[in-house]
């Protein structure tokens, strides 16, 4: 359970300034949404988070995201370990093709070391039941996970990322790919899992956002300097950003006159 | 304007412009069928001309244990290519289990870890390797490498320990033989496979990487356990592609593995292979019989150079199809 | 923050595995540049006008005007020394004993490969020309008729030639036209390379022309041009710069062919040519003279190493810096 501080983050793409300054608060045991037109540095300033931001190559970020009070961004912390603890799931569901269903929610236990077979049997079914796949794979779990649908492949995805326990678990627009069912189902999987986890979620529905979400960023592209650059306009809770929103630009966003 | 005026006349039908295309289809279908013709009619032509060795010797051509294309007195000549397909298997094999780890190193390299802008030059020098025709590693191998290798290597090590490995017993004589063969074709294949491999790699879509390191896997972690599986299948490909160029190549072998009919056991040891058999004693054969079966050991090297290209292209083909419809 | 139990070992692998590839890597840059730098250095020490302007001179030559004993090899032979050996003894190159052996193991290099250099320069060519009209043109419909069935069987076909030994391609033209015209030929040798550049011209200019724009096509359909036009007007003139640069490379590939030569062309010590008769080449050249026990020979041996790999390292790299600017100027 770990809230995070993010204080003067600027994700860079080469020279590139993506977004202006992000100071924001995530709060422990909430979905936090993070709203805006598409271009506006949703996805960076979320991969900005577990560090996944400077895989990319030129990228690099400056500022400070505080986890549990320690750096994330800090002179002498490894990337690998905050994406331990900052968990992702990503846009397109995601499977190693290679694996089957029962090694791909394994994968991330085996590469931290635990190796005795009741243990993750043990952990895998945890991490599927958590993500609400249990029921329907739980008889097929040497198939390709590949050979599931878009919509088990994503909450395959956060099993995956449930698997490893981590404190915060980022998500970047999880439903785009799939249809009204699969996204239902994950929206309800979300909302039980903030009980025990930190979220964050990228969403380009304002619906989804409000029917998920605690808090609510909103994110806005500055085109006055002719060098489009993402900003974080309002953060708020979620009902105060949709009823009773305080930036006007966010009051046209959210009445749809922008994006 | 007159573009305008060649539309019409065009559309038209006036021009015979309107009926090249008939013509012109045809032409390159012909041509591109004299190909596949080429394939078939290499293939027909050894096959018939290898009849009289197969009919008198069966299988025996490839796996007999005597070539002797002399009659003697005591002995009609048999011809059993079995030292020289023997030679061929190990010093391939020598060459890939070298070459193919080395490879595979170099393509992740070149692929993953590598700065981009070294990656270009990087890989005009591999390819630069695969440029080198073959007879230059043959005399470079020759003068330079198999008297080092000898001095550093095989001396020392069959002195050491040829009394109780077999595999690496001396004398070591000239140097030449198994061993540096493979070697000198190890450095003539891993560009082969290192290219084919990188490519392949860069293949692998990008959500497999990021999948891999969101779970806190290293860098290397995320390349051993994401994108090599993904893209093994082509990377056994590539293997074969490099496994079909040591088998066939001629002209390091003839160099460097010292013609000798003689079966050693020791990898420093003279012996010879299919390909410089053939390029030794095809233009001077003595029988028909013995062009016979030297044509046979050339078929049997078409064959399975041709089985493996298939195989690889079949591998190669099911990573590219992953990429497209691999998200159903 | 606390770390996994294993996570300093895992950072150990990641370290040592990533080195392992810069390693790897260090493994075919080494050897390339010995490779190079030996060819270039012993090659260039075997370089000078005579083994530009010389033919073949037996290495005995001056050794006998010396003595006025009979040199080992007739001068006026051509083919002395080239006797295939099938054993030491038959081999023709075998000196004579004595003392005047002993200078001739002594001696520098003499004569010189201007009969190789030609050899390989017409047989080369006259090769590429048999594959241009079929590389090109099978190169223009694996592009232009792509989704075709037929043209996987067509490409397939191709890797099967480009990947097959190239001694096969030596043993099919040995079969065809050694055999049946009781000779050995320069044209045999031609034949034989064609084999081994078809592929070559065929996939490139298959992919120059698939890297033309799909626009220009559409552009030339639009204007109401049928398609055997349009190819031959806006294609392949768009392409030939890319379809030049696979030429050279496949004459690159063939002039440094040997195992097909060795069963078709013999090779020979004059300038010829005569197409239906036996002829120099340099790759021959190099193999003969390494395989030889003349110091004098092991030196033209590197030479003509050297002229091949310049031949082949300009190409290379002409066609690169060709490639190159082509690359920057469509982005
Ligand atoms: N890999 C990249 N390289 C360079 N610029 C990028 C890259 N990815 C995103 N950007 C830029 O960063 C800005 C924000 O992009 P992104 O975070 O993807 O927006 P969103 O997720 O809100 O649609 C955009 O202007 C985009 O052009
Ligand atoms: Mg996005």
């Amino acid at each position: 359970m770990s809230s995070m501080t993010i204080s003067q983050l600027a994700p860079f793409y080469g020279a590139r300034q993506a977004v202006k300054a992000v100071d924001m608060q995530i709060a422990t045991q909430e979905i936090t949404a993070i709203i805006g037109p598409s271009g506006c540095g949703k996805s960076t300033v979320l991969r900005c988070l577990n560090r996944m931001h400077e895989t990319i190559l030129g990228a690099s970020a400056k500022g400070t995201v505080l986890l549990n009070g320690e750096d994330v961004y800090g002179s002498n912390v490894d990337a690998t370990l905050i994406r331990r603890k900052v968990g992702m799931v990503f846009q397109q569901p995601v499977a190693f093709r290679t694996r089957n269903i029962y090694e791909n929610v394994a994968a991330g236990l085996r590469i931290n070391g635990m190796t005795h077979k009741a243990e993750l049997d043990q952990s895998v079914e945890e991490a599927l039941r958590s993500a609400v796949l249990w029921d329907e794979v739980k008889d097929v779990l040497s198939k390709p996970g590949t050979a599931l649908s878009g919509g088990q492949q994503q909450r395959l995805a956060i099993a995956r990322a449930l698997a490893i326990k981590p404190d915060v678990l980022l998500l970047d627009e999880p439903c785009s790919a799939l249809d009204p069912i699969a996204t239902a189902n994950i929206e309800e999987l979300l909302v039980q899992l903030k009980t025990t986890l930190t979220i964050v979620i990228v969403t380009h529905s304002m619906q989804q956002a409000a029917r998920i979400s605690d808090q609510t960023a909103v994110f806005m592209v500055d085109t006055t300097s002719g060098n489009p650059i993402g900003e974080l306009v309002e953060k708020s809770s979620t009902s105060n950003v949709f009823t009773n929103p305080s930036d006007p630009r966010t009051e046209s966003y959210i009445s749809g006159r922008v994006g | 304007m007159a573009k305008q005026q060649h539309a019409e006349s065009w559309s038209n039908g006036k021009s015979v412009f309107r009926h090249g295309d008939v013509p012109f289809r045809i032409g390159t279908v012909v041509l591109a069928s004299c190909v596949v013709g080429l394939v078939l009619a290499m293939g027909v032509i050894m096959f018939v001309s290898s009849g009289e060795a197969r009919a008198a010797f069966g299988w025996d051509v490839l796996f007999g244990q005597v070539w002797n294309p002399v009659a003697t007195d005591l002995a009609a000549p048999t011809f059993g290519a079995w030292p020289a397909v023997r030679g061929t298997l190990l010093s391939s094999l020598v060459a890939i289990v070298i070459a193919a780890p080395l490879a595979l190193g170099i393509g992740i390299f070149l692929a993953e870890l590598c700065p981009p802008q070294l990656s270009t030059p990087l890989s005009f020098l591999v390819e630069l390797l695969a440029a080198i025709p073959s007879v230059i590693y043959g005399v470079w191998g020759v003068f330079v490498f198999v008297p080092f290798f000898n001095q550093v290597f095989s001396t020392p090590v069959s002195e050491t320990f040829g009394d109780y490995i077999p595999w690496l017993a001396g004398p070591v004589a000239t140097g030449r033989g198994v061993m540096v063969t493979g070697i000198v074709m190890s450095i003539m294949i891993l560009p082969t496979i290192a290219s084919l491999t990188r490519d392949v790699l860069r293949l692998v879509p990008n959500t497999q990487r990021e999948a891999m390191l969101a779970i806190g896997a290293t860098r290397w972690e995320t390349i051993w356990l994401a994108v090599v599986p993904y893209s093994r299948a082509g990377i056994i490909g590539a293997v074969m592609l490099g496994l079909g160029r040591a088998l066939g190549e001629t002209m390091a072998a003839t160099l460097l593995i010292g013609n000798s009919q003689r079966i050693s056991p020791s990898l420093f040891a003279p012996a010879t292979t299919a390909a410089s058999l053939v390029a030794n004693e095809l233009t001077n054969s003595v029988s028909t019989l013995h062009e016979s079966a030297l044509i046979t050991v050339a078929f049997a090297l078409f064959g399975i150079t041709l089985v493996l290209n298939l195989g690889a292209r079949l591998m190669i083909w099911y990573v590219d199809r992953g990429m497209a419809g691999g998200r159903s | 923050m606390n770390t996994p139990k294993n996570y300093r070992w895992r950072k150990f692998v990641d370290q040592v595995m990533r080195g392992s590839t810069v390693f790897a890597t260090g493994c075919a840059v080494i050897p390339l540049i010995a490779i190079i730098g030996y060819v270039l250095t012993l090659g260039a020490s075997a370089l000078s006008v005579q083994f530009f302007t010389d033919v073949y001179q037996p290495p005995n030559m001056a050794q006998a005007a010396a003595d006025g004993s009979t040199p080992a090899f007739d001068p006026n032979d051509p083919f002395a020394g080239i006797g295939v050996p099938t054993d030491g003894s038959t081999d023709g190159t075998t000196p004579a004993d004595g003392a005047a052996a002993a200078d001739v193991y002594a001696g520098g290099p003499v004569g010189g490969v201007l009969h190789g250099i030609i050899g390989t320069l017409i047989i080369t060519g006259m090769g590429l020309l048999f594959a241009l009209p079929i590389g090109i043109f099978a190169g223009i419909y694996l592009s232009e008729y792509r989704n075709e069935r037929y043209s996987t069987i067509v490409r397939f076909c191709c890797d099967v030639l480009s990947g097959s030994p190239s001694i096969v391609a030596g043993v099919v033209i040995y079969i065809l036209v050694v055999i049946r015209s009781h000779e050995f030929s320069a044209i045999a040798g031609s034949l034989a390379l064609m084999i081994l550049m078809i592929p070559i011209v065929t996939r490139t200019t298959e992919e120059m022309l698939k890297l033309v724009p799909e626009s220009m096509r559409e552009a030339a359909r639009g204007l109401g041009a049928p398609t055997w036009y349009s190819t031959f007007t806006v294609i392949i003139p768009a392409a030939l710069p890319g379809i030049v640069t696979g030429v050279m490379l496949a004459f690159a590939r063939g002039a440094g062919e040997t195992a097909p030569l060795i069963l078709t062309v013999l090779g020979s010590n004059v300038i010829s040519t005569n197409l239906f008769a036996p002829m120099a080449s340099l790759p021959l050249l190099a193999y003969r003279y390494t395989e030889s026990p003349y110091p004098g020979e092991n030196t033209l041996a590197w030479g003509a190493a050297f002229v091949l790999m310049m031949l082949v390292l300009v190409m290379n790299i002409l066609v690169r810096v060709a490639t190159r600017r082509r690359a920057g100027a469509s982005r």
